[in-house]
């Protein structure tokens, strides 16, 4: 309704001069470093000479055929997706409890909920590493009812537990706040229709939250295949995750060539599931208008 | 609305206990008067947070990560208040493409990002500099305030800047006196997430970090992953203090579900 | 030489003019009204005025002053804005107080003169609440304090009352007009209330897309709108369908299948017309003594008057009957009805000139 006096000066000169510093500083800390690595990846690596300046496929031939990095690969990608499921399922009743209760308890257990995202997810690994250590606070629970002590710790049972710990508040926040815009009184219409408290779940609220549940498992899904503490703590020295694989390779085995390969299939990893996701929310999106 | 039934009461304790259960596990053993990670079954002792608080590499560390969070929080204000201002109050070419670059850090991993800074500081020969250091947090952090700058820049009256305008202030008081103080709430606010996110940060910092700049989660990760005394679990604990504070006030001041969900 | 003078200004957004030529003089202690639908272009006309929005084409003039590019720190108008625009974190001593400050007025003097306006606008008691404490017709009376406060030449207002319920509106329509009138500042106000704009103005400009389509004073633009659409738009109409006989002295006009005809002063083009006639100017009597015949198909009751409409040869017509006396006769009874022609208008058909 009002166009400013600023409206009227030159168009590009003032933004731009707005823009400058942020747009330097992400051009020179995040494009620059981010092609130089892409960069990295195409050197070869001689483990006596050091980072050759050559242009090579071979370390993402190397990736791609060795086995114990495809497993690393395919590892993340099974747990990443067997965290987003669990995510999922604990999740979505979770915010939908959430959404259904009274006043007062409903924003204290969103804090309880969505909190820990301010604790230092070392401190939160660190909690689980004590619960399921060989004689951690899970094994003296199963000793208690005369339970064998079981392995948890470093295998790939804790890692999903960790992930699914730190990942619930990603999925219960979309979630919640898709389920906070739904109109309540058209479940209840539902039901006023016949329906039963699971039909009108699963007909009239379930395809609503559709989209929070989908940008819940997206977020879940790309930072559980990009976690490192957990799979750090918690896997131990032999299971690895991606990220701890692109760890060892730069900082012990000294392969940077090899790591930056990994970090850039990660970062095309990530960057194909979010379009892939952006079209799911475009056809979505045409679905409802058409 | 529906009212929750007893199995959905069971379900949702078991998942407040799930969530919770780490962290009441670490403030417990925090207080054990014992060497190894035992509950404080029998008495409670203070040793081990006073074993933190001469532990000169976790103290250096911490006032590190407390440095590094002040810092880049700041900057990453200072970069977005003009960045958010271009954005929502002039159209011009690229805006979109300008915006997502500054979004950015949230969609690329954060290893990637270490492993990049990693690659341009070795090559720059900056590897350990704190400077450097604050400058990735700066960028980490920077999605936080931008998008909170960004949100209460697009639900402000500019009819207030066109008042003040028209009561003789010049551009520049009409910033200081009006558009400022009526994004303070949004820029505190992105401060103090930035703060945390940067103080929390870890799989960036764990490559870009020499000895001299360690941050507490890193020596922490560092020191979990060698030896578990209690040690750790009492600087856990003072952590999840901190962390608890810090939701309270941001839950009183803005709404911790507001502030972490983000307006849309 | 006028007070304020807006000569052939113009503002396209684009190939589309949201004001087209607007020409105003405007007398000095005159309280202007610009009426019109949504989106003809009085908001941007004003806001023009006031800077915050610069013309495409033409002049404006404060006096001898030229001040069409003039920023709007510079032009020193008291602008009140739809929204109130209120500065949310200051208090309304603070916000009253804020032109003077930029004007570098001492402090004392400062102080004096915000208390003597809030007295004037009967705020003094709330001097240190903050906007979001205070009603809707309160926080106007900040605004339009904060505006006057630092003795513009001339106050704006932006549809002041809209956000307000009917009766505190009514209320602050006269509230407005007094202040004004104390004051004695040259006022233009927006408004797409007719009643708003006839009850407080010294002159109306009514405009349509963009143009002006009639300035005149409230009593002229009632009695003599200029084309159909104002004579709909400000207040109530009847239009039955004529046609026209041009003579010297004027126009005979005969209203459609009726055998009425007419002397009319007006002198519309062409020979298919227009004839319309306020409800207030038709009287009902007994069947045979009307200049025409109708039945009554409805009944409204308004508090002080009725309203009856009448299925007449001519098409149905609306009457207002005061509430004076008797009932008027019920639906389906057989009514006359009574009229000076003196009190119709005749415009040429649909033409908005
Ligand atoms: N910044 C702009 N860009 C493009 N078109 C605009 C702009 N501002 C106004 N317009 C157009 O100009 C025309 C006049 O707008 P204006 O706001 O002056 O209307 P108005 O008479 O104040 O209406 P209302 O009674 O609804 O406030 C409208 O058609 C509007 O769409
Ligand atoms: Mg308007």
């Amino acid at each position: 309704m009002s166009a400013s006096v600023s409206a009227a000066r030159p168009r590009m000169v003032v933004p731009s001069l707005l823009s400058a510093p942020a747009t330097l500083f992400f051009i020179g800390l995040v494009l620059l470093p981010l092609a130089l690595t892409v960069i990295l990846s195409f050197n070869s690596y001689d483990y006596t000479a050091g980072i050759q300046s050559d242009l090579t496929v071979s370390n993402y031939l190397t990736v791609l055929q060795d086995e114990y990095y495809y497993s690393t690969f395919w590892r993340t990608l099974r747990l990443a997706l067997i965290t987003t499921v669990i995510a999922v399922v604990i999740g979505v009743p979770e915010a939908y409890i959430l959404s259904n209760m009274r006043k007062p308890w409903r924003s204290i257990f969103l804090l309880v909920i969505i909190g820990p995202l301010l604790v230092s997810v070392v401190v939160r690994t660190f909690g689980w590493s004590m619960l399921l250590g060989k004689n951690g606070f899970v094994n003296g629970a199963l000793a208690a009812v005369g339970i064998e002590p079981v392995q948890l710790l470093y295998t790939e049972t804790a890692i999903v537990i960790g992930l699914a710990h730190i990942m619930l508040p990603f999925m219960v926040i979309p979630v919640w706040t898709v389920l906070q815009k739904l109109d309540p009184t058209v479940e209840a219409a539902a039901l006023t229709l016949g329906a039963s408290r699971f039909t009108a779940l699963r007909r009239i609220v379930f395809p609503q939250a559709a989209l929070g549940i989908l940008s819940g498992s997206l977020i879940v899904f790309a930072l559980s295949a990009s976690s490192f503490a957990i799979p750090g703590l918690l896997g131990g020295r032999r299971l690895k995750m991606a990220a701890t694989l692109v760890y060892d390779e730069f900082l012990i085995e000294l392969n940077w060539p090899l790591g930056a390969t990994i970090a850039i299939i990660v970062l095309l990893a990530n960057l194909v599931i979010m379009l892939a996701y952006n079209r799911l929310i475009e056809q979505q999106a045409k679905r409802k208008l058409g | 609305m529906q009212r929750n039934g007893p199995v959905a009461l069971i379900f949702h304790s078991l998942v407040v206990a799930f969530m919770l259960a780490p962290m009441v596990v670490v403030c417990l053993v925090a207080f054990t008067p014992e060497n190894t990670l035992t509950m404080p079954w029998n008495s409670l002792s203070l040793r081990w947070f006073e074993a933190v608080f001469e532990h000169a590499d976790f103290m250096a560390s911490f006032w590190n990560s407390v440095r590094l969070a002040l810092l880049s929080a700041t900057i990453s204000t200072f970069l977005a208040v003009p960045a958010a201002l271009a954005i929502t109050r002039y159209e011009f070419r690229g805006r979109d493409a300008l915006n997502a670059l500054f979004l950015s850090p949230l969609i690329i991993p954060h290893l990637v990002l270490g492993v990049a800074f990693l690659r341009l500081f070795s090559l720059m020969g900056a590897t350990g500099s704190f400077a450097w250091l604050v400058a990735t947090h700066a960028i980490v952090v920077s999605p936080y305030t931008l998008r909170l700058i960004l949100a209460s820049l697009t639900s402000m009256d500019r009819n207030a800047e066109n008042a003040a305008r028209t009561l003789g202030a010049g551009e520049w008081t009409v910033f200081c006196r009006i558009t400022m103080p009526l994004l303070l709430p949004g820029i505190s606010g992105g401060w103090l997430l930035a703060f945390i996110n940067s103080f929390d940060e870890l799989t960036m910092s764990i490559f870009v970090t020499s000895p001299s700049t360690v941050t507490l989660p890193v020596r922490m990760y560092m020191y979990a992953s060698e030896s578990i005394d209690p040690m750790m679990a009492a600087v856990s604990a003072l952590m999840i203090a901190v962390a608890t504070v810090t939701m309270i006030v941001l839950d009183r001041m803005f709404g911790l579900d507001r502030l972490l969900v983000g307006k849309g | 030489m006028s007070f304020l003078s807006v000569r052939n200004v113009s503002k396209y957004y684009g190939p589309v003019a949201a004001v087209d030529s607007f020409g105003l003089d405007v007398e000095k202690g005159e309280f202007i009204s610009l009426l019109g639908p949504s989106g003809c272009g009085k908001t941007t006309t004003l806001q023009m005025v006031a800077g915050l929005v610069r013309p495409s084409a033409g002049t404006i003039m404060m006096g001898e002053r030229d001040i069409t590019h003039l920023p709007p720190p510079q032009r020193e108008l008291g602008v009140v804005f739809q929204s109130y625009a209120l500065f949310p974190h200051m208090t309304v001593a603070e916000n009253v107080s804020f032109g003077l400050e930029m004007r570098k007025v001492a402090k004392a003097e400062r102080d004096r003169r915000v208390k003597d306006i809030l007295a004037l606008v009967h705020l003094l008691a709330l001097a240190d609440r903050y906007p979001r404490e205070m009603s809707g017709g309160q926080r106007q009376r900040v605004a339009i304090a904060r505006a006057l406060v630092i003795n513009p030449p001339v106050l704006l207002l932006d549809e002041p009352l809209s956000n307000l319920d009917a009766q505190l509106r009514e209320e602050m329509q006269f509230e407005l007009r007094r202040i004004q009138q104390v004051v004695g500042i040259t006022t233009i106000m927006v408004t797409h209330d007719q009643s708003e704009a006839l009850s407080i103005s010294d002159r109306v400009v009514v405009m349509e897309q963009g143009r002006i389509t009639q300035v005149d004073t409230p009593y002229e633009l009632y009695e003599r709108p200029r084309n159909p659409f104002i004579s709909s738009f400000v207040g109530k109409s009847n239009f039955l369908a004529a046609t026209a006989e041009h003579h010297a002295g004027g126009a005979t006009i005969s209203i459609g299948n009726t055998g009425i005809t007419f002397q009319a002063n007006d002198r519309p083009k062409g020979k298919h017309v227009s004839v319309f006639i306020r409800p207030e100017k038709l009287r009902l009597t007994a069947p045979s003594e009307g200049q025409i015949e109708g039945t009554v198909t409805s009944r409204y009751f308004m508090g002080n008057q009725w309203l009856v409409s009448a299925k007449t040869p001519a098409g149905t017509l609306s009457v207002a009957v005061q509430n004076f006396g008797a009932p008027p006769p019920p639906i389906g009874e057989k009514v006359g009805l009574v009229w000076r022609n003196d009190d119709c208008r005749v415009l040429a058909a649909g033409a908005a000139e």
